[in-house]
């Protein structure tokens, strides 16, 4: 271990150490770092709190859904009856699916195994992919339905006007929510993108794999969201 | 009210309450942050650098002092919370035998009707020493309704009643302000509040007025064909109103009601959300319909309507004994009201 | 192995040798564009954040100059609830939630953790970025004819009502959110993993203790107000009634949800201020903070108790009497960690060596015009005064002298506490002093007769007023022309300083601290090497036991 510098040497930063920054190091390590361990451990924490303020974001969006859940129980029947569960179950379990690929290429980065990681990746990004088309499938037909809220709005019911604004404040959660799923959902296929050409020039090994270990904590916070969307919106 | 005021003048029967909190927490705040500035400038001074003295004693900060300055100052400020939930009490239980008064704000005025069936608008003719209780909701934003020389203020929220109350205590004119920002004339949607002797008040009663709010509401009440349905029997197509305020009714979903402002507010405008435990959702809603003036009338009238003879002496104690039956007050609002529902029915 | 430790070297000594620091390290435009050294992102913070105090100065100014008359006659009621909606917008999201730690916790906090850089300095650009793009949509709003829902954009008036630029500004204010997460994510971070060697949590300066606090709320507040808005823009655009209670809404969740944010938002602007101030009243008593510990913990426990007040701006507007009871209880225990704090400074001035340099006359002041505040919250919090002075100007009083009494008389602390390093230059003291005379006497008779008219029934927001409310308004305008001058002057005499100042050296204070033992301007990279840090924070006996000897030696 190197000696440490003096109080004066502090003070003192013209000249420069005997030991400075000569030493091999790895080329990802960022020069404010000591070493990879730490940059590994700081980008963790950063992913982590990152992911506690988008629950926060979210749960904000949950707690709105609840409360006028509570004031409209017959409205929120009647908007989750237009949705398809079918889509919707079988959209959770290729998002799940996107989940385990993803897992697999952390692990895969993990080994150095390039060509798996590449693979598992793309495959998310493709598992991404469906999802969000069948999404988009999903809101082409409520929109031809008149459910999106708004002017375009022309679902009525007669009987209960109460109902029917109560339906277009459900849609209008519905759209908030599974829009701004989608909406990381897209960010996170931007991001596939940049770690697919990472990978397969092989930045990613046993000394490096932090970033795809990261971008897994956030495709699986983002996967985790839907779960709770899923049954809150198609099910009740 | 004179030219520079730095205190608000006395008028209601909270006032002295809310002032004597007031000036208490001066007193102790006041004091406590003047031992403060003292302390600071007295150690700042004596304490200054200079040549003998720069360096610093350093002390161990002895735990009892800190466990002092975190306790003590806690109590205080529970008892400050004990006292200040106290007033808040005092000021939100509305007395039994107060008048009923609805006020409607609107961008930018404020528009009270008494139930006698006057109309004022920016300002409100009320009697000393009688409890007065606003019932009130806005047409459109969020407003709040202040009068600054009774202490009392509430937000006056859109489609929904909300009730506020005072005694005042002074005749004479003082202000009502808006207190929530609402748009462009916020500033101009103030008015006056003109507390007047019980007998002026009585004179002032006896000006011009289309009949007694209740019976407003009872013509209004037969032009929208209310009562085609709202019989005084059992046999209508919707529930008999008579003697319904202040009951609790179950729903056809299973859950029960308080039959309240809101409750009735609420069936008017969107009668399908809550429907009496065996009855069809047949009514229209009047949403967008009825206006804010005219919901009050009908309000009013359906919390007027006795309950039938033959019906419990519970049941008509019932809205008299809180305090909410509009029309039925010893002074000079009740007597317009009592026979009215009898007729209209046939 | 030998490791460092206070006593090693003197630390008072001249510095002349022109030196590479972070500011001739390069040159040019971009080298400040692209920049990824915290201490160059805290200047272009400093820039900006200027910018915008000043903005919302003249609003404020004009709003004043309208004030002086009952009658409203200078500006139409339409331009001056577009001033104070802008006033407000300005200054709470563009200046005073970014003010101190955008500024000074990106400068001086990674240095006081022996640290080379936040630990993601591309995202600490990243969130300046998006703080002026935020800004963008201010100035745009402010150019096309502004915005009047006042800050607080309350449902359904901002929903359905306004006819001006409410999509825009909330959109900015949506985007600037995401610019305080990021620097709080980065902090958070930044203190977990990149302390010295030796430097364990308890001897960290208070500073470090309370951006910790503070970015822990902006972590876990700021997305509150991200969802709140976007569900009122989505309100606006589509028409939708969310918080409408025409079309079905409810106005009063959206002040919850809006109060969620913005109570714990005004801890993220004190608490930043009491971070500068622990540090001041050390460097200018020369001594340990008394109760280091209760300080330190009252900062996260105002960060804590501060999630749990917010309705207690809610008190008349619509709330249950027993919801009002519990948030008014919950708000007098919040009251108690501040008390801690100003008790713990007072204390700290005990025989200790004080010096009545600018920095500290604006701590003073700070102490004194603070516990003002703090004691008036205890009225607004007691339920029976707020019903009467909820929304009216006492309600202005108090929020000023915790706003501008507070934060900003710190952030002016801070300033010229720590100018020398940033610049490497001193300001002329006795111009500092002299502003901070009148800040202090302008701030003074701006905000107390607020206080008087407010009780008297003066509401909030009014643009014309009853004629008896006049002398304390004029009484206020003439104080806030006092204030003006009172910040003009640190511009004018700070920028003179730039060039005509006396040279800092590396610690012109004598104060302890790592910040004071790197040369000023810092070097690009802070420290040549790591500090191993065997000190406990202000461990003035020992520094000045060392400067003693070298004096005398």
């Amino acid at each position: 271990m190197r000696s440490n510098p003096t109080l004066h040497d502090l003070q003192h930063p013209g000249h420069e150490g005997e030991e400075g920054h000569d030493e091999h190091h790895h080329p990802f390590l960022q020069h404010h770092f000591e070493d990879l361990g730490q940059q590994h451990e700081a980008s963790t924490l950063g992913m982590w709190f990152f992911v506690a303020q988008e629950i926060l974001f979210f749960g904000g969006l949950f707690c709105c859904y609840f409360i006028y859940r509570e004031m409209y129980p017959a409205a929120w029947k009647a908007g989750s009856h237009h949705q398809n569960w079918q889509i919707g179950a079988a959209n959770t379990i290729v998002l799940i699916g996107s989940s385990l690929t993803m897992a697999l290429a952390v692990w895969g980065a993990q080994g150095a195994k390039r060509k798996f990681t590449t693979l598992m990746l793309v495959l998310t990004l493709i598992l991404g992919g469906i999802f969000v088309g069948v999404k988009g499938y999903e809101y082409a037909e409520h929109i031809h339905e008149g459910l999106f809220p708004g002017s375009a709005f022309t679902y009525v019911q007669h009987d209960n006007p109460q109902l029917t604004r109560g339906v277009e404040l459900f849609m209008t959660f519905y759209f908030t929510m599974t829009g701004l799923h989608a909406l990381h959902m897209i960010i996170g296929a931007g991001l596939l993108l940049w770690f697919i050409k990472r990978t397969w020039r092989g930045d990613f090994g046993p000394e490096y794999y932090g970033p795809v270990e990261i971008m897994g904590l956030y495709w699986h916070f983002v996967d985790i969201v839907w779960i709770f969307l899923f049954p809150l919106l198609y099910l009740v | 009210m004179n030219d520079f005021p730095l205190f608000p003048e006395q008028a209601s029967s909270v006032s002295p309450l809310v002032d004597g909190l007031y000036l208490g927490l001066v007193a102790i705040t006041g004091g406590v942050s003047l031992l403060i500035w003292i302390a600071i400038f007295y150690l700042a001074v004596k304490y200054r650098r200079r040549p003998s003295n720069e360096l610093a004693q350093e002390q161990e900060p002895p735990m009892a002092l800190e466990m002092t300055w975190t306790i003590i100052p806690g109590i205080i400020f529970i008892l400050i919370f004990v006292a200040g939930a106290w007033v808040f009490f005092r000021m939100q239980r509305v007395p039994a035998n107060a008048i009923e008064v609805y006020a409607t704000g609107r961008q930018w005025m404020w528009k009270f009707q008494h139930p006698t069936g006057q109309r004022e608008i920016n300002s409100l003719h009320v009697p000393v020493g009688r409890a007065i209780k606003i019932t009130m909701a806005s047409e459109d934003v969020i407003h709040s309704l202040w009068f600054p020389a009774f202490r009392v203020k509430a937000d006056v929220l859109p489609n929904r009643y909300r009730t506020m109350w005072f005694e005042a205590t002074k005749t004479g004119k003082f202000h009502i302000f808006c207190a929530e920002y609402c748009g462009t004339m916020h500033s101009g949607m103030i008015g006056s509040v003109i507390v007047m002797e019980p007998t002026e008040y009585q004179q002032w009663l006896a000006g011009g007025s289309e009949g007694s709010l209740a019976s407003q509401g009872e013509k209004l009440f037969q032009k929208y064909a209310c009562n085609t349905c709202h019989m005084d029997t059992a046999t209508g197509r919707g529930p008999v109103l008579a003697g319904l305020y202040g009951q609790s009714r179950p729903l056809t979903d299973g859950r029960s009601v308080v039959v309240d402002d809101n409750y009735i507010r609420e069936s008017i405008l969107n009668p399908a959300a809550k429907i009496a435990a065996g009855y069809q959702p047949l009514m229209p809603a009047f949403q967008g319909q009825v206006n804010e003036e005219d919901l009050i009338r009908l309000l009013s009238y359906v919390k007027s309507i006795p309950a039938p003879q033959t019906g419990s002496a519970l049941a008509v104690e019932s809205p008299q004994s809180r305090g909410t039956s509009a029309g039925a007050q010893p002074a000079a609002a009740g007597a317009a009201t009592a026979p009215a529902p009898q007729q209209q029915q046939q | 192995m030998t490791s460092t430790t206070i006593d090693d070297a003197p630390f008072i000594e001249p510095s002349t040798r022109q030196r590479r620091n972070y500011l001739n390290d390069e040159y040019g435009v971009l080298s400040w564009l692209l920049t990824r050294d915290h201490k160059r992102i805290a200047i272009l913070y400093l820039f900006s954040v200027t910018v915008f105090f000043v903005v919302g100065g003249i609003f404020a100014f004009l709003m004043r100059l309208e004030l002086l008359t009952p009658e409203g006659d200078m500006f139409t009621s339409d331009t001056y609830n577009k001033l104070f909606t802008l006033h407000g917008i300005v200054m709470i999201f563009f200046f005073l939630i970014p003010a101190i730690p955008a500024v000074f916790g990106n400068f001086i906090l990674p240095i006081m953790l022996g640290a080379k850089d936040l630990a993601f300095p591309k995202l600490n650009l990243l969130s300046w970025y998006i703080y002026m793009v935020g800004g963008v949509f201010g100035v745009i709003v402010i150019i096309t004819g502004g915005v009047d829902t006042g800050w607080t954009f309350y449902t359904p008036f901002s929903t359905q009502y306004s006819n001006t630029k409410v999509f825009a500004i909330t959109l900015g204010a949506f985007i600037t959110g995401f610019s305080s997460i990021l620097t709080g994510l980065n902090f958070l971070v930044t203190i977990h993993r990149m302390r010295a060697p030796g430097l364990t949590w308890f001897r960290l300066p208070l500073f470090v203790w309370s951006m910790y606090a503070t970015s822990v709320v902006i972590m876990l507040a700021t997305p509150i107000l991200a969802i709140t808005l976007v569900l009122l823009m989505v309100e606006r655009v589509l028409q939708v009634g969310i918080f409408d209670p025409a079309l079905g809404g409810d106005p009063v969740l959206y002040q919850h949800m809006f109060w969620f944010y913005s109570h714990p938002a005004v801890y993220i602007m004190i608490l930043p201020g009491m971070a500068i101030i622990s540090e001041c009243v050390a460097a200018f008593t020369r001594k340990r903070i008394f109760g280091y510990k209760f300080v330190a913990f009252s900062s996260l426990g105002i960060a804590f108790l501060g999630f749990l007040v917010w309705a207690h701006h809610l008190f008349v507007a619509g709330i249950s009497v027993y919801s009002a009871m519990i948030f008014s209880f919950l708000t007098m225990l919040v009251a108690v960690p501040s008390a801690i704090k100003v008790f713990n400074w007072t204390a700290t001035l005990y025989k200790a060596s004080v010096s009545w340099q600018t920095p500290m006359l604006y701590v003073l002041g700070f102490i004194g015009l603070f516990t003002i505040g703090g004691v008036t919250g205890l009225f607004l919090g007691a339920l029976g005064i707020d019903v009467h002075v909820h929304d009216s100007y006492f309600v202005v009083a108090h929020f000023h002298y915790i706003m501008v009494g507070g934060t900003i008389m710190a952030y002016m602390a801070g300033i010229h506490y720590w100018w020398p390093k940033i610049t490497g230059r001193m300001y002329p003291e006795w111009w500092g002093r002299l502003s901070a005379l009148l800040v202090f006497v302008g701030f003074n008779l701006t905000f107390f007769p607020q206080f008087l008219v407010g009780y008297v029934g003066m509401p909030r927001r009014y643009h014309a007023y009853a004629p008896e409310f006049q002398v304390l308004n004029v009484l206020s305008t003439a104080g806030a022309t006092v204030l003006a001058v009172g910040y003009l002057l640190p511009m004018l005499y700070l920028g003179w300083s730039l060039k005509f100042g006396r040279k800092a050296g590396t610690n012109p204070w004598g104060a302890v601290g790592l910040e004071w033992a790197t040369s000023s301007p810092p070097p690009k990279e802070n420290f040549h090497h790591t500090p191993v840090v065997t000190w406990e924070a202000y461990d003035y006996p020992a520094f000045l036991k060392a400067m003693k000897e070298t004096q005398d030696a």
